[in-house]
């Protein structure tokens, strides 16, 4: 592969976050590399999902730094570099009168700046991301008539018609069904292969993110890093299941 | 005997274009018309509807100020509405309390300082009435003047920053990380917001101001549109209540802000039937 994986985009340096007295994460470092497909699991409530508003300058850190693509986030201004998929599915208003189209055509304001409107290129892209995903027939539709699966593809192709190097996902399956799910898994797989995209990707089902990602974190407070997610898996599973065996089930008889 | 009643009804028709306080009534509500709904769209998406009537009840403690120091009470009105979009705004993210409770305690403190200021002046008067509930009578030369050219400024703001608003009402979160002011954006919402109330309060008055904000846009959201063309039907269905509106108030001698939001109301009622499932 021609992509440089040794290259860091991303560098976490003991971060730590307190929210009000509780501390949330722990002294974390991560480096994420270019071209990595990360998968990062753990539980509810774990810290995954503040760790990546962390990276994505949504939240400050108590302490350590954050850089991306070399520079500190504080001072970062690059962020048509960086894309982002919410999870949105399960809470964004179904009501809201906007196109597909017009959904993904946000992905190009930022890049665009103030004060300027899409031009020809824009909406070129527009449909070029559009059709990276398969959604193209879709784009006159209003978002939300359409099902999760196809919702969470139109999210994917606003990520990407920023043209970003780095693309971070919150949960994208939430209201997802099984069949959608594979095909969202190929998906992105094409994304990180084709288009040596680097992706971070949040999602509590183990054992779907295990058979795809190319590395693994565990965030619970904080972090454990694999860049064998099969044999990664397998160990934490041998300390749960060790674990499990001072577990003892107290029955009432009433 | 048809006949000569339909040549007073005729001629009654025109009536209205021979008052200049009518014509500058009817032009300022156009005015009010085009804009109250851009920007509702925006406050109703966001589910901040709240902010335009606690906002109107903002601008009638300007008023007030206005009428006790005889000051043009529009721009009495303007200059608190701005002021306390601002503060309420900053109140807001400070997360200090809670947004709603932000509003109601502008919405009943800006109240309490109107009626205070109000018995300072002896009490209600007609023009203070008018105020209230909004009549084209109110409309002075230099509103109108005001009331364009504000307008104007307002227009051409949400013009520029369409793009942004777009994507920060959509989706907030993602809006910032693509780079956008979302803070600034944010800001800059509230204040326009209180500049529309303001100018519309001649003619809707303060009581019926966010209805004309509110209606036509949720009028509009029932046919699942475009974002682009939900704006282009609730322009339409805010022209239509204004007009109507100013000229059934005219000619049967009605409040012109109530029968233009009860103009709206109908058209909204409409629009509920027109909505399969």
């Amino acid at each position: 592969m021609s992509v440089d994986h040794s290259l860091n985009i991303i560098e976490v340096n003991k971060v730590s976050f307190a929210y009000k007295e509780s501390l949330v994460l722990k002294e974390v470092s991560l480096n994420i590399h270019k071209g990595d497909y990360l998968g990062m699991i753990g539980p509810n409530g774990g810290g995954k999902t503040t760790l990546i508003k962390m990276m994505l300058g949504l939240l400050t850190p108590t302490s350590g730094t954050v850089k991306l693509f070399g520079q500190d986030i504080r001072t970062f201004k690059e962020w048509s570099r960086v894309g982002y998929v919410p999870q949105k599915v399960i809470n964004f208003d179904v009501n809201f009168p906007a196109t597909v189209f017009e959904v993904v055509a946000m992905g190009r304001y930022g890049k665009r700046g103030l004060f300027r409107s899409l031009t020809k290129e824009d909406r070129r892209v527009v449909q070029e991301s559009l059709r990276q995903v398969e959604m193209w027939e879709f784009r006159d539709r209003i978002i939300g008539d359409l099902s999760g699966g196809q919702q969470q593809r139109a999210f994917i192709a606003r990520a990407l018609a920023g043209q970003p190097e780095v693309i971070f996902l919150d949960e994208p399956m939430a209201g997802v069904d099984a069949q959608a799910q594979d095909q969202f898994y190929q998906l992105l797989k094409k994304l990180n292969r084709d288009l040596e995209l680097t992706l971070v990707f949040i999602s509590h089902d183990i054992e779907a993110v295990v058979n795809e990602v190319t590395e693994i974190a565990f965030v619970n407070r904080t972090l454990s890093y694999d860049d064998d997610p099969k044999k990664f898996v397998k160990e934490e599973m041998k300390k749960l299941y060790g674990e499990s065996k001072f577990i003892h089930h107290h029955h009432k008889h009433v | 005997m048809v006949s000569p009643n339909l040549f007073i009804t005729t001629t009654n028709m025109f009536e209205l274009f021979q008052y200049s306080f009518a014509i500058r009534g009817l032009e300022a509500g156009i005015i009010i018309g085009l804009i109250a709904p851009l920007i509702g769209m925006f406050l109703v998406l966001r589910r901040y509807s709240l902010i335009a009537d606690t906002l109107a009840h903002v601008s009638l403690a300007g008023i007030a100020i206005g009428f006790l120091l005889q000051i043009n009470p529009i721009v009495t009105a303007i200059a608190s509405t701005v002021l306390s979009s601002v503060v309420i705004e900053r109140l807001r993210i400070s997360r200090r309390v809670y947004g709603e409770s932000a509003l109601a305690i502008f919405l009943s403190g800006s109240l309490a300082l109107a009626v205070v200021l109000i018995s300072l002046a002896h009490g209600f008067n007609v023009g203070l009435l008018n105020y209230l509930f909004g009549s084209i009578v109110t409309v002075k030369q230099t509103d109108l003047y005001i009331i364009g050219g504000l307008g104007a400024v307002v227009a051409a703001l949400l013009f520029l920053f369409y793009k942004e608003l777009v994507y920060i009402t959509f989706d907030e979160e993602s809006a910032q990380v693509s780079g956008i002011p979302t803070r600034a954006i944010n800001t800059l919402l509230i204040v326009l917001a209180a500049l529309t109330v303001s100018l519309s309060i001649p003619i809707v008055g303060v009581l019926l101001i966010s209805a004309l904000m509110v209606i036509p846009v949720v009028t509009a959201l029932q046919f699942r549109q475009s974002f682009g063309k939900t704006i282009v039907v609730a322009e339409l269905v805010s022209l239509f209540s204004v007009i109507v509106g100013i000229a059934a108030s005219f000619y049967f001698n009605l409040s012109t802000g109530g029968t233009i939001v009860l103009v709206s109301l109908v058209l909204f009622a409409l629009s509920l039937g027109f909505r399969k499932r």
